[in-house]
């Protein structure tokens, strides 16, 4: 029982305060009171006489800026490069030198950095494209259609506004094991309804996460959950993209007798082709940023019942940060540095790439 | 190709549930464009005129009547059956296409016994481009092309199949007004070269009266006449039809019918042989006014501009039912630059009567 509460508790406060404090606060607060503070009061108006009141409208932002995002990152740098930093065993006075020894014991460790890395790639380079794939094709179904629309999108939006973790509990369920080994009383375990539909359309049931489950069937279950996860923001934006374009692209498309697939292909795609740049890059932030979702399904400690770690990137940082079992909060830094230099990379290409094919 | 509109109707559901009006937007059209012509449907805002060059191309169904091209019925195909080319408002070229891509785009969608070689395409791209003179801009984006380019694009995309019959939608309204002059010139030029039947929508009656072969002057989902733009500005059906045509518009004033002459106010200003007693609206075109010693009609002068060839003299009168009397006089004749009253004589073929409830025409002998 107490590890059951404890596992709730650690995982839903992180939820919470990832999900709450930084997505929220962070969004909403600074970007848009830094944008209004900044536009409506130090450009547009008297720039002179109105100077210090955009300071002061800007101050609030600034300090939890600086406290929480310009400082840590400074400090993510400085002690990224202090050998083997770790608070726990810090004694006063302690020196440490500076290095690269971080990086190095980061990008050796072949039994979780490595595996982390490439579950995060796996996860990124599957998701991303099958996500915007499906988001495109719904919400070119749900702008074709008018009756019950409202009603969809409220549907398609759900998951967006369900906790990650409860949802992760539920996938947990419906991918439940396979019914047909012996199984004791104790621990007695039901078909999940996957493998119920699975049964039922006539395949054998498949050990999706219990014990002596394989690594890609335990990953399967990740890449649906986050594809089904991702879809409605992608959905959100692409359909909001749609409904902006000019409804005579399509009159005049329907004029020169068009066929259907070549509308989507010839004027569609290329219409939305910034929502879905956006799409993707927003996505593959993200992506490379999962964890919770894995815990969701996997627990604290993402490893599956069949002895697969199905750890990422930011599971990884964040089990380094452990004071009893991590290696230090110098070598989370580190990988914190590299997750970002990757993305950095990647978002790099992708706008480089939207660039060349959006710009009309 | 020749057009006929018969009894063509379209009435709109309302979207007001409660009120539960439906709005009638072409009430019984009937009308039949001669092939190879140019023909304009003027009318203010909302009277119908868009939506019956939609229901042309085959965008929105008649609720009844009937479409002819020719002697075949296409009231229910589709509008990539009926071979038209539609230029619309703001043009709709593809953002994301260069002209050249924009212009073939209509030829690559063509499936099937009229599917083309790719040098045919091109070819036939060219063409277009060559007969609105942009052929020269092929590899630009429409951003960077200006409203006039632009417009002459979407005109080459909608010839460039060939069609039946080209319809405008607004052709002039997003130009600025030199652009405006010169567009329209181009467009009456692209007709005449290719004599394709081609059917432009206005809300600016110098632009259909100056380049059309036929003008059908609409309200409220009703043809109020059709005629020749000189036709129906000599000879107006009703008061709207009048008030509509003509910069400076024409001058109604309040006026009676007694015993064959026309009173306005308190002065017999015109012998009107044949039009019955009784109230009228009095409809004086600006070129109806001639300045005359013995004139009748005396206005109390406010203002002479100056326009070079002609004066606009500006004055007023207490049976006007505009605010101000707008008459052009030969520069020659201006009044003396003191005179605070002016005597006007007024030409007879300029004077139109009105019945003042109906407002249809009275028609006198001249």
């Amino acid at each position: 029982m107490a590890k059951v509460t404890n596992f709730f508790h650690t995982v839903f406060v992180k939820a919470i305060w990832q999900t709450f404090f930084v997505k929220w606060i962070w969004q909403t607060f600074c970007i848009a009171w830094v944008h209004d503070a900044f536009w409506k009061n130090l450009v547009v108006k008297k720039w002179k006489f109105d100077r210090w009141k955009g300071w002061v409208y800007l101050l609030p932002a600034i300090i939890l800026l600086a406290v929480f995002t310009i400082y840590p990152i400074f400090n993510t740098v400085r002690i990224a490069f202090l050998d083997d930093y770790r608070n726990a065993g810090h004694n006063a006075g302690e020196v440490y030198t500076m290095g690269i020894e971080n990086f190095r014991w980061v990008i050796k460790d072949t039994l979780y950095f490595l595996p982390a890395l490439k579950n995060t790639m796996l996860l990124c380079f599957i998701t991303v494209p099958i996500s915007t794939f499906l988001a495109l094709l719904i919400a070119v179904c749900l702008n074709a259609i008018k009756p019950l629309r409202r009603f969809l999108q409220t549907i398609f939006f759900l998951p967006y506004v369900t906790n990650s973790i409860a949802i992760g509990m539920v996938f947990m369920a419906m991918f439940n094991v396979t019914g047909h080994v012996s199984i004791s009383m104790d621990n007695a375990q039901t078909l999940g309804v996957v493998n119920i539909f699975l049964q039922a359309i006539g395949i054998e049931p498949i050990n999706w996460i219990n014990a002596g489950s394989t690594y890609w069937s335990n990953m399967a279950v990740a890449i649906i959950y986050i594809v089904w996860n991702a879809l409605p923001f992608k959905i959100l934006i692409l359909l909001g993209g749609l409904q902006s374009v000019n409804k005579q692209y399509y009159e005049a498309a329907k004029i020169d007798g068009t066929p259907r697939w070549r509308v989507f292909t010839r004027i569609t795609v290329p219409l939305l082709s910034p929502m879905l740049a956006y799409v993707v890059i927003t996505g593959f932030i993200g992506g490379f940023k999962e964890y919770s979702s894995i815990v969701g399904i996997f627990g604290d400690d993402m490893q599956s019942a069949g002895g697969n770690t199905l750890q990422t990137m930011v599971g990884y940082i964040q089990n380094s940060l452990d004071p009893m079992s991590g290696d230090g909060e110098g070598v989370a830094s580190a990988a914190a540095l590299i997750l970002f230099a990757i993305i950095f990379v990647v978002t790099m290409i992708n706008l480089y790439v939207s660039k060349k094919k959006t710009h009309y | 190709m020749k057009v006929e509109l018969q009894n063509l109707t379209k009435i709109f559901p309302s979207r007001n549930k409660k009120s539960g009006e439906e709005v009638v937007a072409v009430n019984n059209f009937t009308f039949t464009i001669p092939d190879g012509k140019l023909v304009g449907l003027l009318g203010p805002s909302g009277c119908g005129k868009s939506t019956t060059l939609y229901m042309i191309s085959g965008l929105q169904q008649p609720t009844s009547g009937k479409i002819l091209f020719g002697d075949e019925d296409v009231t229910d195909l589709s509008p990539e059956h009926r071979g038209i080319g539609l230029v619309f408002q703001n043009y709709a070229l593809y953002p994301h296409m260069t002209v050249k891509q924009n212009i073939l785009f209509p030829l690559q969608n063509l499936r099937g016994a009229d599917k083309l070689a790719k040098d045919e395409m091109l070819k036939r791209a060219h063409e277009a481009a060559k007969l609105v003179q942009i052929d020269e801009l092929m590899d630009r984006k429409p951003s960077e092309l200006s409203g006039g380019q632009q417009q002459r694009v979407a005109i080459a995309r909608a010839l460039v199949k060939m069609p039946r019959v080209l319809l405008l939608d607004e052709p002039l309204s997003n130009l600025d007004a030199r652009l405006r002059l010169q567009t329209r010139e181009e467009i009456r030029r692209i007709q005449k070269e290719t004599g394709i039947t081609t059917v432009f929508v206005t809300h600016d009656q110098e632009e259909a009266m100056s380049i059309s072969d036929m003008i059908v002057v609409m309200k409220l989902g009703v043809v109020q006449q059709v005629g020749k733009p000189q036709e129906i500005y000599d000879s107006p059906t009703n008061l709207f039809v009048a008030k509509f045509l003509g910069t400076p518009p024409i001058n109604v004033f309040a006026g009676r019918v007694e015993s064959e002459k026309l009173y306005i106010g308190d002065d017999a200003v015109l012998d009107v042989k044949g039009a019955p007693d009784g109230n009228v609206t009095v409809g004086i075109r600006p070129e109806g006014f001639i300045i005359d010693e013995k004139g009748a009609l005396s206005c109390n002068i406010s203002n002479v501009e100056v326009m070079g060839r002609d004066v606009s003299v500006v004055s007023t009168h207490s049976a006007s039912l505009n605010p101000t009397i707008r008459s052009i006089i030969d520069a020659d004749e201006k009044p003396a630059a003191d005179a605070t009253v002016a005597k006007f004589a007024l030409k007879p073929h300029k004077v139109f009567l009105f019945n003042a409830e109906t407002e249809e025409r009275i028609y006198f002998e001249v």
